[in-house]
């Protein structure tokens, strides 16, 4: 069972606080909504949660079964779809999904990654350069390299940006999948989002807004 | 401890070390307790020793302190490590520039050129160009902790590099620097006067750098509350 | 730690295809070499320099070009937001290795180009050790490669990045060219291997120094 805990965690920046304490715990199978005005700190939040970017004091945990995760390997357990994690241009779609495969250091056949593409909506596009792609196929990738290696914990950041129906639907799809097997954060402003999970934080409010928890 | 009284102290102390380096007369066989012998080749000019070592010794001990603190700041992510390292940076970049400079006057009086490539001026200008990287490395990040944390490491680095320069650099080049002082066998074989007030100026000069450190320390960190009084406001 | 060797791998590969396809530091590289070059011959004209200067004057040419393809592979990392994708794939070090040995073959290549153009065109320049002159490319490569590649880190997250690199990269690198420099010099004139002895020790020593601190500097940088 694999339970994930922010632990007090607070961000300055330049001496102005985003936030001071926010404090959860999500256990396999339970997800979280976090939502705010623009600049409450939303992405901030995601990027400590996710280990790319340091807390000014807090830290968050990651217990598998009782056993402490080191933070050096939390990377192994997350997936992590945002507006600011790139992939590279001057790639192939396919390329790109096997070049994080083998940094990785997990397998890369090829039908591991025909898979990852056709559950995006991307297959027959693999073999194109992603400069060639539209913005809402350049989302779908994002997700195909976050999948792919069936994460444990999945971080969504405007989940739906870019994408049309079509893509919207199969990020639903997703989402489902996700709380069903492990531990969903999303973080979004879009008011028919907000239900998606079992808990929402309101960041930015000082009542600290959380419900559900 | 008082720290008026320490104030007075330090400045009578430097005062009589300056006193004690330009007054003294200089002889050939000195007989009484206040007189420095003659260095062939050097005289008068010697004086300047007083001065120059230690201003040279300051910015090394500096650039130390400012690589501890660097350490420090790495490992407990206290901001006051960082701004203890900016501050030993600056001051030791000023006991630098007075280094290269006494050094660049007592070279044009004594070899006739300003520069030499002599391997110990070299060293000092080297430290110059380290001290200097690092300010122009400061003033291009935004960002306090990002700041702290880069300049930290680019002190550390540069200071794992500083054996290299003093072994190595003086195998290379035939050294001008007089060796008057410490020897292959590492006995002082000065006269017990000039000893005296080359070691009191070096004792001196090195209290004189952590007093100014100390302020330096308080007038940074006041700056620092000021401005968040300005932010918050 | 046998087990990283495959991301390690991975990362370099993915540099060495990024700069096959995109060519934008090769390319710039060797137009800066030509150019350098014509640049030298054109001062030099028909005086005949000294071994010594024209000894520092490769190096000269081999430290700028290496300010000018090896900062690359951070700052596109950084300017595109490649870089905590990155993050969350492997360990900092994972990266940091596989873009250093990235940069070392990159710095090779160059400098290769640029040894074999300065012989070629340098016609009264002879180089009489080649035995001391091959060791003291490879360790000079690898002592350059591994300075240039930390400070190239540090340089990606600051804001003036272009002038920076150059001002951090001189002083930390100065023992290594004095050394280099001193000893091509007694590759030209003919020195015997074990004569630069001083120089290969302070060589390696310089690389191993510097990797070590970088190893366990690297995660500070990274990581914002």
């Amino acid at each position: 069972m694999l339970e994930l805990t922010a632990a007090h965690i607070a961000k300055t920046f330049n001496r102005r606080n985003i936030f001071r304490d926010v404090s959860f715990t999500l256990k396999e199978g339970t997800s979280l909504t976090l939502t705010g005005r623009n600049g409450s700190g939303k992405s901030t939040l995601m990027k400590i949660i996710a280990g790319v970017l340091t807390p000014s004091r807090g830290s968050v945990v990651l217990n598998d079964d009782g056993k402490t995760i080191p933070s050096s390997d939390h990377y192994r357990y997350f997936g992590f779809v945002s507006p600011y994690l790139q992939l590279y241009d001057e790639f192939s779609g396919e390329e790109n999904i096997r070049l994080v495969q083998e940094i990785r250091g997990l397998p890369a056949e090829q039908s591991t990654i025909d898979g990852a593409l056709a559950d995006v909506g991307l297959a027959g596009r693999g073999g194109d350069l992603l400069r060639t792609y539209s913005s809402g196929m350049k989302q779908r990738l994002k997700y195909a390299a976050a999948l792919v290696h069936r994460p444990r914990i999945l971080l969504l950041d405007e989940p739906t940006s870019n994408l049309d129906e079509e893509g919207k639907a199969f990020v639903h799809r997703a989402i489902e999948r996700q709380k069903g097997q492990g531990i969903l954060i999303l973080a979004t402003n879009e008011r028919d989002e907000l239900s998606l999970c079992d808990a929402v934080i309101t960041l930015g409010d000082p009542a600290g807004g959380k419900e559900g928890l | 401890m008082d720290m008026t009284l320490l104030k007075f102290l330090l400045f009578f102390w430097l005062a009589g070390v300056i006193l004690a380096a330009f007054a003294f007369p200089i002889v050939p066989s000195p007989r009484h307790w206040n007189e420095f012998p003659v260095i062939p080749g050097l005289e008068d000019k010697a004086r300047i020793l007083f001065f120059h070592v230690p201003m040279s010794w300051t910015a090394v001990v500096a650039f130390i302190i400012s690589m501890i603190s660097a350490i420090r700041y790495l490992v407990r992510k206290n901001g006051n490590d960082d701004i203890v390292s900016a501050a030993s940076a600056g001051l030791g970049l000023l006991f630098c520039v007075l280094a290269t400079v006494t050094g660049s006057l007592w070279a044009k009086f004594n070899w006739g050129s300003f520069w030499n490539w002599d391997p110990r001026e070299t060293s000092i200008a080297i430290l110059l160009l380290i001290y200097g990287a690092y300010f122009a490395l400061r003033s291009a990040i935004d960002g306090e902790e990002k700041r702290a944390m880069l300049c930290a490491v680019y002190a550390i680095l540069a200071g794992v590099t500083m054996p290299f320069f003093i072994f190595i650099v003086p195998r290379i080049v035939a050294s001008l620097h007089p060796e008057p002082i410490v020897n292959s066998q590492g006995k002082i074989h000065m006269n017990p006067t000039m000893l005296t007030v080359f070691l009191a100026s070096l004792a001196g000069f090195t209290a004189l750098y952590f007093w100014m450190l100390r302020l330096r320390i308080r007038t940074m960190k006041a700056e620092i509350l000021s401005l968040a009084r300005a932010d918050a406001a | 730690m046998f087990r990283s060797i495959g991301p390690v791998l991975a990362v370099m590969r993915k540099e060495f295809r990024s700069e096959l396809r995109t060519r934008y530091a090769l390319n710039a590289l060797f137009m800066f070499v030509v150019t350098t070059l014509a640049i030298i011959l054109f001062a030099i004209g028909n005086e005949n320099a000294s071994s010594e200067v024209l000894s520092g004057v490769l190096w000269i040419i081999i430290f700028f070009s290496t300010m000018s393809g090896l900062s690359r592979t951070f700052i596109t990392e950084e300017e595109r937001g490649t870089g905590p994708t990155l993050q969350l794939l492997t360990r900092p070090l994972t990266i940091f290795i596989g873009k250093f040995i990235f940069n070392t073959v990159l710095l090779f290549a160059i400098n290769l180009l640029t040894v074999a153009l300065y012989l070629l065109l340098l016609t009264n320049y002879q180089i009489r050790s080649y035995d001391i002159f091959i060791t003291i490319m490879a360790l000079g490569t690898v002592g350059l490669s591994a300075t240039s590649t930390i400070l190239a880190a540090i340089v990606a997250k600051a804001n003036t990045k272009g002038t920076l690199y150059p001002v951090l990269s001189f002083p930390l690198l100065l023992p290594l060219l004095l050394s280099v420099i001193n000893a091509t010099k007694m590759a030209a004139d003919g020195a015997r291997f074990l004569d630069a002895l001083g120089e290969y020790q302070v060589l390696i020593s310089y690389s191993v120094v510097i990797f070590t601190a970088s190893v366990l500097l690297f995660e500070f940088i990274w990581k914002d």
